[in-house]
């Protein structure tokens, strides 16, 4: 089938950028969306052209560093599925896409459909995470997890860090990232003694990094594809209010 | 050159504590005079840069990714291995030793594989305690599972992303180091040389890639944690940006590189759909637990699988291996996947392909239970064939999926260039001729978290290290040759893209050095190689320039070691007279077409020394010994 495609094309972040009309005769609808740019690349590079810098790694859905937005969705059309799993067979021939990178203040475009999303690492860092240094750790079972908690544990998790929530939301918000790494660890026991600060410094993180606020538009929800659940941003805003009435936070913590 | 690979003697249960308490300390104190540099931050490079900044060294850390979360350890499914024997079925410290041994068909360090069976029981306790999220049952307490070449369940999960949890969890670990100012992340960061100073690895060259700036980088130690080479076959399931430039690069400066024939091939694979074909898709070995691998009993049966009845089909993992049946070892069901398909009963299109069938299970504990267990992947297997596994069988093939070779390393995980570390994938150290599954995971994380930040200090205790001047001559040559390797690739401006050669060259491992090999196909693929390497390096078109983000640049300097990589792999192979785990020589099987291995000539790992390109590299033998378990040939019936 024949595709095309207007993709936004930017040298680099201190270039404008702007869209480019390109045709894509050949596609085979076992392709997935990736390997049409691969095919599309290898034309341009054939041509003399420079070819389109996009982020992949895994190409199975689980890495997270692919990602763009697809006629204004986020992944593209197919729920619960990252870029680099949707397959061609879900459009039609003739099909006109718009493709563009992630666009947030805190995302700055390095080319292409290229982003920088190191703030999620700079949102980890600041408490992300259980502080127990290697070789400190009891015995796995010694402190056993409810079924139903790991489970839900697990559902926030899954999050990809992939940045889908953020392109899609018209705030720019990180909460559902933020709130899935505070939901993950919040819910279970080894993550208690620490989930004062840990909310309220990812919190503080965000913030500083330019994202917006959540104001419940749930676009995040539907385009996430790890099914992450608004529920996590829910958590995120308890335990941020617990940690500011609980007093035990103070600015020791980092 | 003599290979001392330190490796303790006396009693196998206390080598690791006896070696442990010889080995010299660095004081608390003292170890922020250090610096380390890591590069990779896959479970084991992660889990390593995290330790050593809790210890309180200096931790320069690179990844060529956009973030350290990314590494391709993310993509592991199944699990992770540990000897906890919570269940009560017989499992035991010397049974996870003795199968991994076993299931390396006796090309591994004994020494290494027992320390790695004693440290997986730590690694879970480390993991749980980070909030890695594992299947729990309904009583809050851990869930198990069972894998290939295991009749225990010792395997740990969290549903079908083991790999992805792990990695969080090393990941955040390496995150609250770099908020704590100890760990210093330099992410979009490629490794291109090692610099080494009077004999000594004291630093790296690395690229920037948003700015494509050349930098220099020093320290104590540096540590690679880069992962595997599988991407020399263009297909596998690794991720596209996995490279071995690092190691291979490494061992140009004079590492040597251990059993690089050794590669393993993965039987349930989601098959080759066309030539536009960038990556192959893992489906879980745990798959396996419930799945029933079949293809029709004569060739030519086009009806559809379902209509296919139950007299005309051959479970012929079940048939030939009625004591593992369809949890035999990954090479063994590989190759039985390879036999039925030569023999003109492979399904699919392309009639390389077996079935995976769920229906049995899914009559047995239904479909609700089956979605628990595995529904992520089928989900992913949905995604990609358009198919829906729990009505049709699942359509997989082998693909090439972990490489057991790597740097050679000694115990103490130290290559042969002093001060230069080997983690992970990346090291040639525990898995011999063949990795069993679930055990990728616990050997990163046991390098990372347990065993090189023992190890480590002892090397830096035992020398002194005066600064290095970026006005040395070993940095400046070092420098000089990534600056005119960049200007060789962007200055061809030939007619062909970087990813036609890559698949090129693939096609030629894969049919001469993949699944079975010969002597005859192998020397074929050594003068392919060399001439297609030539000829890329004529005619390869690298638009653009070094200066900013260029990704073809980035996949032409992968390729390139790819070439040179890909020599060495298939010379292994020749040298190597014998069968054993993922290599597979048909001049040398049992008369029922089992691997034959011949340990009178071929027990040792074979470490090979560079001496240019194009030119023969050295054969030094390190001589395996076998003092707990008795190699015998394989028997999985």
């Amino acid at each position: 089938m024949r595709i095309t495609l207007h993709i936004w094309r930017q040298p680099n972040a201190q270039t404008p950028g702007k869209m480019v009309r390109y045709e894509v005769p050949n596609v085979n609808q076992e392709m997935s969306f990736l390997e049409m740019l691969d095919v599309l690349n290898e034309d341009l590079i054939g041509k003399g052209e420079e070819p389109v810098a996009f982020d992949h790694d895994c190409r199975e859905g689980i890495c997270g560093m692919c990602g763009a937005m697809v006629n204004g969705m986020a992944h593209g059309p197919l729920p619960a599925t990252t870029l680099c799993q949707l397959h061609m067979r879900h459009f039609k021939d003739g099909d006109v896409l718009y493709v563009e990178p992630w666009r947030a203040k805190a995302f700055p475009v390095v080319k292409d459909l290229v982003v920088d999303r190191s703030a999620f690492d700079r949102i980890i860092a600041a408490g992300g995470y259980v502080s127990v240094s290697t070789g400190s750790a009891p015995d796995g079972n010694a402190v056993l997890v409810p079924k139903e908690d790991a489970d839900r544990a697990m559902d926030a998790a899954a999050c990809i860090g992939c940045g889908a929530c953020v392109a899609t939301c018209p705030n720019a918000a990180a909460a559902l990232f933020t709130g899935a790494k505070i939901a993950h660890l919040g819910l279970l026991p080894q993550g208690q003694p620490e989930r004062d600060s840990r909310a309220t410094a990812m919190v503080a993180q965000a913030a500083a990094e330019g994202f917006g606020s959540c104001t419940n538009i749930g676009e995040c929800e539907a385009v996430c594809p790890k099914e992450i659940k608004l529920e996590v941003i829910a958590r995120m805003n308890r335990d941020f209010i617990r940690a500011a009435w609980s007093g035990r936070y103070t600015s020791a913590h980092k | 050159m003599e290979l001392n690979s330190k490796s303790p003697d006396g009693p196998i249960e206390t080598r690791w504590e006896r070696h442990r308490f010889h080995l010299k300390l660095v004081n608390p104190a003292n170890k922020r005079k250090y610096t380390i540099l890591m590069v990779g931050t896959g479970l084991a490079g992660g889990s390593a840069a995290a330790s050593l900044g809790e210890l309180g060294y200096n931790v320069k850390c690179f990844c060529f990714q956009d973030s350290p979360r990314r590494a391709h350890s993310i993509a592991a499914q199944g699990g992770i291995n540990a000897a906890k024997n919570y269940h009560n079925d017989g499992d035991s410290v010397y049974r996870l030793f003795y199968d991994t041994v076993k299931g390396g068909d006796f090309r591994a360090r004994e020494s290494n594989v027992y320390r790695l069976a004693q440290i997986s029981v730590n690694i879970i306790d480390q993991c749980v305690a980070q909030g890695v999220p594992f299947a729990r049952e309904y009583s809050g307490y851990l869930d198990n599972r069972s894998f290939g070449g295991a009749q225990v369940s010792r395997t740990f999960y969290a549903r079908g992303q083991t790999g992805q949890q792990l990695l969080l969890g090393a990941y955040q670990a390496l995150e609250r180091q770099v908020g704590a100012g100890q760990v210093q992340m330099f992410p979009r960061t490629e490794m291109l040389d090692l610099i080494v100073v009077d004999g000594r690895a004291r630093g790296i060259v690395t690229r920037n890639l948003m700015t494509g700036k050349i930098e220099t980088h020093f320290g104590d130690a540096v540590v690679l944690g880069t992962g595997g080479y599988g991407n020399l076959f263009y297909l596998s399931t690794n991720a596209k940006g996995s490279n071995a430039t690092a190691i291979w690069r490494a061992h140009k400066r004079g590492a040597l590189f251990a059993n690089p024939c050794f590669t393993q091939i993965h039987p349930t694979c989601i098959p080759v759909s066309g030539d536009y074909q960038s990556k192959l898709t893992l489906m879980s070995e745990s798959l396996r637990n419930d799945g029933r691998v079949w293809v029709p009993k004569n060739g030519g049966d086009k009806r559809e699988p379902n209509a296919i009845p139950e007299a005309d089909r051959d479970y012929y993992l079940e048939r030939r291996y009625p004591s593992f049946g369809n949890l035999v070892p990954r090479d063994v069901a590989s190759r039985n996947a390879k036999a039925v398909c030569d023999d003109g009963r492979g399904v699919g299109e392309s009639g390389l392909a077996v079935y995976l069938d769920f229906r049995d299970a899914i009559q047995r504990l239904g479909e609700h239970t089956i979605k628990e267990r595995y529904g992520n992947l089928f989900d992913m297997y949905e995604r990609i064939t358009g198919e829906n596994p729990y009505k049709v069988p699942m359509r997989i093939y082998p693909a090439i999926h972990y490489t057991m070779g790597g740097l050679w390393v000694d115990y103490n995980l130290m290559s042969t260039i002093p001060g230069l570390y080997v983690v992970g994938e990346a090291n040639f150290s525990d898995h011999g001729a063949n990795r069993l599954g679930a055990s990728a995971l616990m050997q990163g994380l046991a390098d990372g978290y347990f065993v090189l930040p023992n190890t480590i200090g002892d090397y830096l205790a035992s020398n002194k290290f005066d600064s290095i001047d970026a006005g040395h001559a070993a940095v400046r040559e070092a420098e000089g040759k990534v600056n005119d390797t960049i200007r060789r690739l962007l200055g061809a401006k030939g007619t062909r893209s970087v990813d036609s050669y890559h698949r090129e060259l693939g096609k030629i491992l894969w049919e001469y050095c993949g699944m079975a090999r010969t002597a005859e196909g192998l020397k074929t693929a050594l003068n392919e190689i060399p001439a297609l390497r030539e000829q890329f390096w004529r005619d390869v078109r690298v638009l653009g320039n070094g200066e900013e983000l260029n990704q073809s640049l980035e996949k032409a300097g992968r390729v390139a070691d790819f070439f040179e990589l890909a020599e060495l792999m298939c010379l292994d192979a020749l040298e190597r007279n014998e069968s054993c785990g993922g290599h597979f020589r048909e001049e040398y099987q049992t008369p029922d077409g089992e691997a034959a291995r011949d340990d009178e000539h071929y027990s040792y790992a074979a470490a090979w020394e560079f001496t240019g390109v194009g030119k023969s590299p050295v054969l030094h033998k390190e001589p395996l010994n076998f003092e707990y378990v008795h190699p015998t040939q394989r028997s999985y019936k």
